[in-house]
């Protein structure tokens, strides 16, 4: 129970260190720490009934959100020559009052919504939901495409922590499809992201929006 | 008559010069040099209270008044607050908020007189020191409510002895985003550094150093006292909230001794291993440190 709760409050701390920070690079391995914690969860999380199945789910996760993905977006990072700013819409400080504004409505909502009594821990429901607004947020308020593919990273932790909390009861296909769908999602940004780049000299997004072909 | 209640405050009293001395004896360990004494707050003070104090004539009765006025509400602010487990000599529910309150008639005085000598430099000083205690003050506070809502009490001395190490193995995490904004709030309100350089002598980067510019001898003296006084009392808060009650009196307040000076050791490391922020940097890391505390207020609802 503890446990679980100081990997929750560590998720939080990294939702508002992404939001608050201002490197791109830093953002890509705090991205990383979030998969390790993350991936603890099911084995932590449930002690009591320790499986092959949750061993396999937070083996899975770690090697892909730990290793892969960091790896692989450093990789494009580098290959685009993108500068190391995050360059946001909304600057650092309003994201970071942001997030304590989405964090108390995230704990708001979860006071209103019906949620199971097998959850791992009280906390787990709000957190989660606070994880998928961070990532939207961090998806619309920054330019780099790279940032983009961080925010989506973070919107999928989160639906993955709900996920975990909730392991008993959901079948462990969904969760391996869902991590499926983020990786190719991640291998196919990661190449987007390069090809844009040799073609347009840079990766902003708003300033791709303006393109006419 | 029990003596107890007066401990905190004779201790804050005589023993609040001797931190800043830690402070700056780990900062001279880790530079490999020998460092002041450890009493040369109390050399300064004697040294500037033997002096006679020099008035501009473009000052009025505001400068003479900011030092005294600053001294008195640290000194009333040190009634209030407990050493450790150890209870204040006053104390009455919600006096955090006084607490809070004095420190700011504090600040206050200390701009105003710094705004009164008419110096560009002190001017910005003052204008640094408003826009980010105004800061750090959220943080403060929501730290503290989140303290009072964890114990279920309301005033600083029961809050600190209330604390055990109950709370510490069931809210651990939240407990460990208040000591950490708090620690962020006693870095930033006593100019040390990640904040503001308590040794630089350059005007145009410091905070606190360049309101105390013009004053000299006693006013001097008693900015100096003030301030130990308020890093004292600052330190205390934190040890207190750290610290769980023993049950043995004594053994508390010789414990909470021990922790003012561990803190001190921690703020002369973090100096030591840390370089001081840009200043436009600075509003972020103080932000930062209201969401800690706004994120532990929040998990401490539920």
């Amino acid at each position: 129970m503890q446990i679980t709760n100081i990997i929750l409050v560590l998720v939080v701390l990294t939702n508002l260190k992404l939001l608050g920070s201002s490197r791109l690079g830093a953002s890509i391995r705090v991205v990383a720490m979030q998969g390790v914690v993350l991936g603890l969860l099911p084995i932590l999380a449930h002690t009591h009934e320790l499986s092959w199945r949750f061993a396999a789910l937070a083996a899975g996760s770690i090697a892909l959100k730990g290793v892969v993905f960091p790896w692989f977006l450093s990789r494009a990072m580098r290959e685009a020559r993108v500068t190391r700013e995050v360059e946001p819409y909304i600057g650092y400080v309003t994201s970071l009052l942001a997030g304590v504004v989405m964090l108390g409505v995230s704990f708001w909502l979860c006071t209103r919504l019906p949620i199971p009594e097998t959850i791992a821990s009280a906390w787990l429901a709000p957190v989660a939901l606070f994880s998928i607004f961070a990532g939207l947020f961090l998806i619309v308020s920054r330019k780099r495409a790279v940032n983009q593919v961080l925010g989506f990273l973070v919107l999928e932790n989160g639906v993955y922590t709900f996920g975990v909390g909730l392991a008993p009861q959901t079948s462990s296909l969904v969760e391996a499809g869902v991590l499926l769908d983020v990786f190719v999602g991640v291998f196919v940004m990661g190449i987007a992201i390069f090809h844009i780049n040799r073609e347009f000299d840079h990766i902003e997004t708003d300033r791709l929006s303006t393109l006419k072909d | 008559m029990n003596a107890i209640p007066f401990i905190p405050f004779l201790l804050a009293l005589v023993m609040s010069p001797l931190l800043p001395g830690s402070i700056n004896r780990t900062k001279a360990l880790f530079a490999g040099r020998r460092g002041p004494p450890l009493l040369q707050t109390y050399f300064d003070l004697w040294k500037l209270l033997r002096k006679g104090a020099v008035y501009s004539r473009a000052t009025t009765w505001v400068f003479r008044a900011g030092p005294m006025v600053g001294l008195a509400a640290v000194l009333v602010g040190a009634m209030l607050m407990p050493l450790g487990n150890c209870p204040a000599l006053l104390g009455f529910p919600a006096d955090f908020f006084l607490f809070a309150g004095l420190l700011g008639l504090m600040r206050f005085f200390m701009v105003i007189a710094a705004l009164d000598t008419g110096s560009s430099f002190e001017g910005m000083g003052a204008s640094r020191e408003v826009y980010y205690s105004a800061l750090v003050e959220p943080a403060l506070l929501v730290a503290l409510v989140t303290v009072a809502r964890q114990t279920g009490t309301l005033s600083l001395s029961a809050m600190c002895g209330r604390v055990s190490d109950g709370h510490w193995l069931n809210f651990g995490p939240v407990l460990a985003l208040v000591v950490v904004a708090l620690l962020i709030v006693l870095l930033a309100e006593n100019a040390r550094i990640p904040v503001d350089d308590p040794n630089t002598h350059l005007e145009l980067t410091m905070i606190h150093e360049v309101m105390a510019l013009d004053h000299g001898g006693p006013d001097l003296a008693f900015i100096l006292y003030g301030a130990a006084l308020k890093l004292w009392l600052y330190s205390a808060l934190l040890v207190g909230i750290v610290l769980p009650a023993t049950g043995a009196a004594w053994l508390d307040v010789l414990l909470a001794l021990g922790g003012m000076f561990v803190v001190g050791l921690v703020v002369g490391t973090i100096e030591s291993v840390m370089a001081r922020l840009r200043l436009a940097i600075v509003p972020q890391l103080l932000v930062g440190a209201g969401a800690l505390a706004a994120t532990a207020f929040v998990l401490a609802l539920k």
